[in-house]
C-alpha cells in the first residue's frame, strides 16, 4: 500500500510576478531523504517560479505583500517573495 | 608579556608601526558586499603555528565558558591587551598588513569581542543552516569577523560559505535558515594563509567537510572603539570605481538592490562624513525641499 507524502520547494523571486526569475531555493522532502543543505546547488532548480508550476509543481503559499512600515521604507530583511510549491509523492512508508 | 618575539613571531612584527591601509576602492567593497579577501596576507610559518595553537587547543576562546572563568571578562578589552603574548596567533594579529585591515575597517585600538576556532571532522557531512552571527543588530556602526584559513581549503574540504550583499540585512540569527541557496553564494576555497574580513550581518554557513583531514577555520570578532570615519586611505574617494562598487546589486537581490543600494549609501556617507554624498541620485532625490 502506497502512502502519499509531500515535497516542498520553496523558491524565491526577484518580484511579486511568477514568472520573474529565481534568487534563492530550498527543497524538503517528505517523501524522501533528499531535503537540500545550505550551499548544496550553485543553479537554481527552475528559472522562474511559472517554470515550476509548468512543471507539475502546484503554488500552495504567495507571500503576502505588505507596504512598508514609516521609518523603515528602505530596510531590508528577509526574502520577500516567497512561494510555496508541493507535489505529493506515493511512497511505501508507513500508514 | 614582554617575553623576546623569536622565529616567525619575530618577522612577523619587524615592522609593526607600518599599517598599510586599504583604498578606497577596497573599502567601497566592504561596504558593498560585506566581505573582503586576502589572499597569502599569513606567511606560512605562521599558518604552521596557528595550526599547533588550534590543534593543542593553546588559546582556548572565550565563547561559551562560565562566568567565573576569567575569559568571561576579556569582551570589550583592546585586542592588544587580550593577545599580549609573542607567537601564533597573537603574532598573526601584529602582522602590519593585518593590523592595516583591522585600522582602516574599524579604525585605533581595536575591542576584542571573541575567537572561537571551527573544526569540522573529516568526513562531516552536514551543512550548517545559514546564520547571521550574534542577534539582530540595529548599529549603524559595524563590528569585523575575520575568518582564517590556515591551511589550503578546497571545495570539497568546506570551508565557510558566505552570501555576499546579505550583511546590511536585518536579521536574526538562524531565523534565514529556512534557505538553502541562493545565486551568487560564495564559497571559501583558498591556499593556505588566507584571511576573509566580513562585516557582522554577513549571512553564511560552515560547508561539509568530505575529506579525509579535519579542517579548521579560526574566527575572531573585533569591535571599533571610535567612529568609522575616514579610517582608511582615503585619497581615491573620488574615483569613479568607487561609485560603480556602491550602485551593483548582487544576482540574488532582485527587486530589493535598490534598496541596499540605498543602505549602502548611507552606510559610505557615515564613514566619509560627506552627507551629500550620492550616486545616481538615490538619496538627493529623497531629500529635495518638500513643496
Amino acid at each position: 500500500m502506497t502512502r502519499p507524502r509531500q515535497q516542498l520547494l520553496i523558491l524565491y523571486l526577484a518580484n511579486s510576478d511568477l514568472g520573474s526569475p529565481v534568487g534563492a531555493w530550498s527543497f524538503y522532502d517528505g517523501a524522501g531523504n533528499k531535503t537540500g543543505m545550505s550551499g548544496d546547488s550553485a543553479t537554481p532548480p527552475y528559472p522562474t517560479g511559472l517554470a515550476a508550476m509548468q512543471d507539475g509543481w502546484r503554488v500552495i503559499q504567495l507571500a503576502t505583500l505588505r507596504p512598508a512600515q514609516p521609518g523603515h521604507e528602505h530596510e531590508t530583511s528577509y526574502l520577500k517573495f516567497e512561494v510555496v510549491l508541493e507535489k505529493l509523492v506515493e511512497t511505501a512508508g508507513a500508514p | 608579556m614582554t617575553a623576546a618575539l623569536t622565529g616567525a613571531a619575530a618577522a612577523a612584527s619587524s615592522s609593526i608601526a607600518a599599517r598599510p591601509l586599504l583604498t578606497s576602492a577596497q573599502m567601497a567593497h566592504f561596504v558593498a558586499r560585506g566581505f573582503l579577501r586576502f589572499d597569502g596576507i599569513v606567511p606560512h610559518p605562521l599558518c604552521a603555528e596557528a595550526l599547533r595553537e588550534i590543534e593543542n587547543n593553546a588559546r582556548p576562546g572565550s565563547y561559551g565558558v562560565k562566568h567565573g572563568d576569567a575569559r568571561a571578562r576579556l569582551a570589550g578589552q583592546p585586542l592588544d591587551d587580550v593577545w599580549n603574548d609573542p607567537g601564533g596567533i597573537a603574532a598573526v594579529m601584529r602582522l602590519p598588513a593585518i593590523r592595516g585591515v583591522v585600522h582602516s575597517l574599524i579604525g585605533p585600538g581595536a575591542l576584542y569581542d571573541h575567537h572561537h576556532a571551527h573544526t569540522v571532522e573529516a568526513q562531516h557531512r552536514w551543512s550548517q543552516p545559514w546564520h547571521a552571527d550574534a542577534i539582530i543588530d540595529p548599529r549603524a556602526a559595524f563590528d569585523i569577523q575575520l575568518f582564517f584559513f590556515f591551511h589550503d581549503t578546497p571545495r570539497e574540504m568546506g570551508g565557510t560559505m558566505i552570501l555576499p550583499g546579505s550583511h546590511l540585512r536585518r536579521v536574526h540569527e538562524s531565523d534565514i535558515a529556512r534557505y538553502q541557496n541562493f545565486l551568487g553564494q560564495l564559497p571559501m576555497v583558498c591556499q593556505a594563509g588566507t584571511l576573509l574580513v566580513c562585516h557582522h550581518g554577513m549571512w553564511h554557513c560552515g560547508q561539509p567537510n568530505f575529506t579525509r583531514a579535519r579542517r579548521h577555520m579560526l574566527k575572531l570578532r573585533l569591535n571599533p572603539s571610535v567612529p568609522q570615519r575616514l579610517t582608511w586611505d582615503a585619497t581615491d574617494r573620488e574615483a569613479p570605481e568607487v561609485r560603480d562598487l556602491l550602485t551593483t546589486p548582487e544576482p540574488w537581490h532582485g527587486n530589493e538592490g535598490r534598496l541596499e543600494i540605498v543602505n549602502r549609501l548611507r552606510l559610505w556617507r557615515r564613514l566619509t562624513g560627506d552627507d551629500s554624498f550620492d550616486a545616481d541620485y538615490w538619496l538627493t532625490r529623497l531629500e529635495l525641499p518638500r513643496g
